[in-house]
């Protein structure tokens, strides 16, 4: 600690130099936890996808349905524990950039295949009391101010109701909390019973199954023995991990993380660039006070130290303050205004975000500290 | 020798060859010099005859080419790096042409940069770095930055620089050579004093034949030799 007024000291020498590469890490690793939140956002749900379900769809692509008698039929299938289906309805709120995911399920069948979807026992009645009512995750809740009791009206894009409206109105009853941080709370859930009675074609037809298997480690096992129970029927399945689904569901815009990780990696080449010029400049400037140091006791590798300190202490301050930021942005909400209800920074990102601090400041120190260290102090004292 | 005049520094039969390229450039040979405990010792001689080089020597700022440098009956040419940077910081206080402070410490911590090498407490660093600028005149400067202090009194920050460990041996490589005859006055005045009142032994390189007056004895190195009279 008592090194520290000196490090700082020798940091104060350019302000003008040394805020300037402040900010470019601080804007390097503001980018890296506003793109964590975002490549987050855009994997919603791959990260808590349960090992233990297997999604099950048409072969031939997801909008393809399958029939509702399939569920039966899976669950009979060896080391298959339980099977719920889920259909895309793809209706918009009020007008079409208010798009989320709505689907119509089965509600107790549905809860007790994610009981990551917290709702109250109250709730729970009401939604199995009520054929029109609708539960909503916490995140949609709170993007369009809806309340219990609130009538939604959706304009369906896909399924029309008998008679040919578009419209379907819903009764709220229910809002869901996630049970982990990155649980979807953005879905619009209805009761199935009311959507197979009311729409006007598509009877019985569904869009995927969820399954619940009893060894996760047995897998693709389940996932063969299901696909092979619908070899060379009119609707074969396609059965898959639930976060292999989910991860291709989010390629289907291009692989995000590959994207995020190159914007990163070009940025922080960059800054460390930038980082290791400040630092190179700083140790030439001062190669007579360096061998000053020397001079009265200090040792090669205590000059060293100093100025991968220095390194250390600017990293750590224009990094710190990126990753605060970011932090700071981010709980302010996604800026889409709701598209991307799950908008965090994961900690994993954030340790990695501190392992990445630390890696830029031994970079761009460790030449110039080397050099500062092999400095001869006589030779040095004279320049 | 008597016990208040046996040697602290023993120089014998020192080479110094600097290489510069395949070039070798031989500034001292076969030199001998012993200094007693107490004196002080003014070095002269014209530019480039090793006068620098041969105090490098003696502070341990860099090692003889062949010979040995004996300080205080230590052998400072066969300690490692680490071992004889430690043993500057206890024995050797520096004093430059240029001063050489930090521009960005104040006159305070300039002089308080060698007690961080001690395991001296904060408040224990200050008490001692005021008490070596009161020593040299300068109690009232403490917070100034060496910009705002004249060359001379810059030059006092360094002499209480070199003197806050209290070493054994002050070495001064021109202390008034980038001075006025008045401030230079007063800086030769202070290492007189601290010779004399203080005990302290002190080399000092001038150019300087009215700074060399000041010292207890001077010697003349020309072409890598001693001698007690300058060569004509």
């Amino acid at each position: 600690m008592k090194y520290l007024y000196l490090l700082w000291s020798n940091l104060k020498r350019k302000k003008m130099r040394t805020t300037l590469t402040l900010l470019s890490i601080m804007v390097a690793f503001l980018l890296f936890g506003y793109l964590g939140a975002i490549k987050q956002a855009f994997s919603q749900g791959i990260d808590v996808a349960g090992l233990d379900r297997l999604i099950v769809r048409h072969k031939v692509s997801i909008i393809q349905l399958l029939p509702e008698a399939y569920e039966s039929r899976i669950e009979k299938i060896e080391g298959v524990e339980d099977a719920v289906h889920q259909t895309w309805f793809g209706g918009v709120y009020q007008k079409p950039s208010n798009f989320f995911a709505q689907m119509p399920v089965k509600p107790e069948e549905y809860l007790k295949m994610y009981p990551e979807f917290v709702l109250s026992d109250e709730e729970r009645n009401a939604w199995l009391n009520t054929r029109s009512g609708a539960v909503v995750g916490r995140g949609i809740a709170d993007r369009f101010g809806w309340k219990l009791g609130d009538r939604i009206p959706i304009n369906a894009t896909i399924w029309s109701r008998k008679g040919g409206e578009r419209t379907w109105e819903f009764d709220l009853v229910g809002i869901y909390d996630g049970a982990e941080k990155g649980t979807d709370t953005s879905q619009f859930l209805f009761r199935y019973d009311f959507f197979n009675e009311s729409r006007q074609f598509g009877e019985g037809l569904v869009g995927w199954y969820t399954v619940r298997i009893s060894d996760p480690d047995r897998a693709a096992i389940t996932a063969e023995l299901i696909d092979a129970e619908f070899a060379n029927s009119p609707n074969e399945t396609k059965a898959e991990p639930e976060g292999a689904f989910l991860q291709g569901f989010a390629n289907q815009i291009g692989d995000i993380g590959f994207i995020m990780m190159s914007i990163i990696v070009a940025v922080f080449f960059t800054i460390l660039l930038v980082a290791g010029n400040t630092m190179a400049y700083a140790v030439r400037e001062r190669t007579n006070e360096l061998a000053l140091l020397k001079a009265i006791g200090f040792t090669d590798r205590g000059v060293l130290a100093l100025v991968l300190g220095e390194s250390f202490v600017l990293t750590l301050l224009g990094g710190g303050l990126g990753l605060a930021l970011a932090w700071l942005l981010v709980s302010l909400g996604d800026p889409s205004g709701g598209s991307l209800p799950v908008f965090f920074i994961p900690y994993s990102d954030l340790a990695v975000g501190i392992a990445l601090i630390a890696i830029m400041a031994f970079i761009a120190g460790i030449l110039p500290a080397l050099q500062a260290q092999r400095l001869q102090i006589a030779d040095a004292l004279r320049r | 020798m008597t016990e208040s005049s046996r040697s602290l520094v023993s120089v014998k039969n020192v080479d110094k060859v600097f290489k510069r390229g395949s070039e070798e450039i031989h500034v001292l040979g076969g030199l001998d010099l012993d200094i007693p405990e107490g004196e002080f010792l003014a070095l002269m001689g014209p530019s480039g005859s090793g006068k620098s080089t041969l105090l490098n020597l003696i502070g341990g700022l860099d090692r003889p080419s062949q010979g040995s440098v004996e300080v205080g009956g230590e052998r400072i040419d066969q300690l490692s790096n680490r071992r004889l940077a430690a043993w500057r910081a206890r024995h050797v206080g520096l004093v430059f042409q240029f001063y050489n402070l930090m521009p960005v410490l104040t006159a305070q911590k300039n002089v308080e940069l060698p007690l961080l090498l001690t395991h001296l407490s904060r408040a224990e660093r200050k008490k001692r770095a005021a008490i070596a600028l009161d020593i040299v005149g300068l109690s009232n400067r403490n917070n100034h930055y060496p910009r705002t202090l004249s060359g001379g009194e810059q030059q006092r920050v360094g002499i209480a620089r070199s003197i806050v460990t209290d070493p054994t041996l002050l070495l001064c490589d021109e202390p008034t050579g980038d001075l006025d005859r008045k401030s230079g006055d007063e800086i030769l005045d202070l290492l007189q004093a601290l010779n004399r009142e203080q005990g302290k032994t002190i080399v000092m390189v001038t150019h300087d034949i009215h700074a060399a007056a000041r010292a207890t004895r001077t010697l003349y190195l020309n072409k890598g030799r001693l001698t007690t009279e300058p060569e004509e």
